[in-house]
């Protein structure tokens, strides 16, 4: 793997789209929290730089039109991005970045607009689902205080492919209540079982509503998200 | 040449919009709207002959200006 030499520190790329909001978020918390320095890659260029992982982050890229993350996954940099993902590259893609990943195939499913459709922005709980993913082992046994901030994030799959999912373990994160219960009444935007977040087939690629980087001082209100991103980063290591 | 492409969501798949203004239209009164779906137009201009026009508007429908996780389409010809 190709490493920052004069760190030792992973290698990570952060995807920008014209529209992404949440990149100096996810720049600040991976520098502050882990000494890492994340890598801007602009979205206009065919070739990705030697990188360990990428994020993408949340924002309206393309200003959601068409669907949130339709226009971005046409983007010039997203068939390396994919090239990426075929070889088992490590990503993170976060709210409007989890909508690229589906858009864009390397997750499947789809984010609708909210049951209820306004735009949603609260600290939500999230439980981690049955699984053997690195990401289970890691996150099991508790829940996290992590906010969300969309107003498309009811994440959809057919019942076949939500069977699928289940069966696998690719569902990582659900809604779930202050006493770590899935339920209907906490699922803040009408998502299908509950789902905040999935992993790839290959338990790779994490997308997700929540925003971690958002949860990463004890002043945004919850220092959760540190353990999600300690996550990836141990998936990229 | 000009097509008419209409994305909608599938009927399994709730449509919060049509749902939000179907419910206010029907508390102003208008009890016998039973429903209301949203849906989505595009025209696109295209050039060749038909037969390359129609199959183009088609694969850009399928591939992208409808999800098929969720959305269907129907095309056209104006």
């Amino acid at each position: 793997m190709d490493r920052n030499r004069s760190t030792g520190n992973p290698r990570i790329g952060l995807v920008q789209f014209p529209g992404s909001n949440c990149d100096a978020d996810c720049i600040d918390a991976m520098k502050r929290l882990f000494h890492i320095d994340l890598l801007p890659i602009w979205h206009d260029t065919a070739n990705l730089p030697p990188v360990d992982g990428l994020i993408l982050p949340g924002g309206f890229s393309y200003g959601d039109y068409l669907r949130g993350g339709a226009l971005a996954s046409c983007s010039k940099i997203m068939p390396a991005i994919k090239k990426f993902a075929s070889q088992g590259g490590a990503i993170l893609g976060i709210c409007n970045g989890f909508q690229v990943l589906t858009e864009s195939h390397l997750l499947p499913g789809i984010l609708l607009k909210n049951a209820f459709q306004g735009f949603i922005c609260k600290n939500v709980q999230l439980a981690v689902a049955s699984g053997t993913s690195a990401y289970h082992e890691r996150l099991a046994g508790r829940s996290y205080k992590v906010p969300i901030a969309h107003g498309e994030g009811r994440y959809y799959v057919s019942p076949d492919e939500l069977k699928r999912l289940q069966d696998q373990g690719q569902i990582l994160f659900q809604y779930c209540d202050e006493q770590g219960q899935v339920s209907e009444k906490a699922n803040p935007n009408g998502a299908v079982a509950e789902i905040a977040g999935i992993l790839s087939e290959n338990g790779r690629i994490l997308g997700m509503m929540p925003h971690p980087e958002r949860a990463s001082d004890t002043l945004l209100g919850s220092e959760d998200g540190r353990f999600i991103l300690e996550a990836f980063l141990a998936t990229v290591l | 040449m000009k097509y008419e492409v209409i994305v909608e969501l599938k009927e399994e798949v709730l449509d919060t919009q049509g749902r939000a203004i179907q419910q206010t239209l029907q508390r102003l009164g208008h009890d016998r709207l039973s429903q209301i779906k949203v849906s989505k137009r595009f025209v696109l201009d295209v050039a060749g002959d038909e037969g390359q026009a129609a199959a183009l508007v088609k694969t850009l429908a399928a591939e992208h200006l409808a999800n098929p996780v969720a959305e269907t389409f129907s095309i056209r010809k104006l």
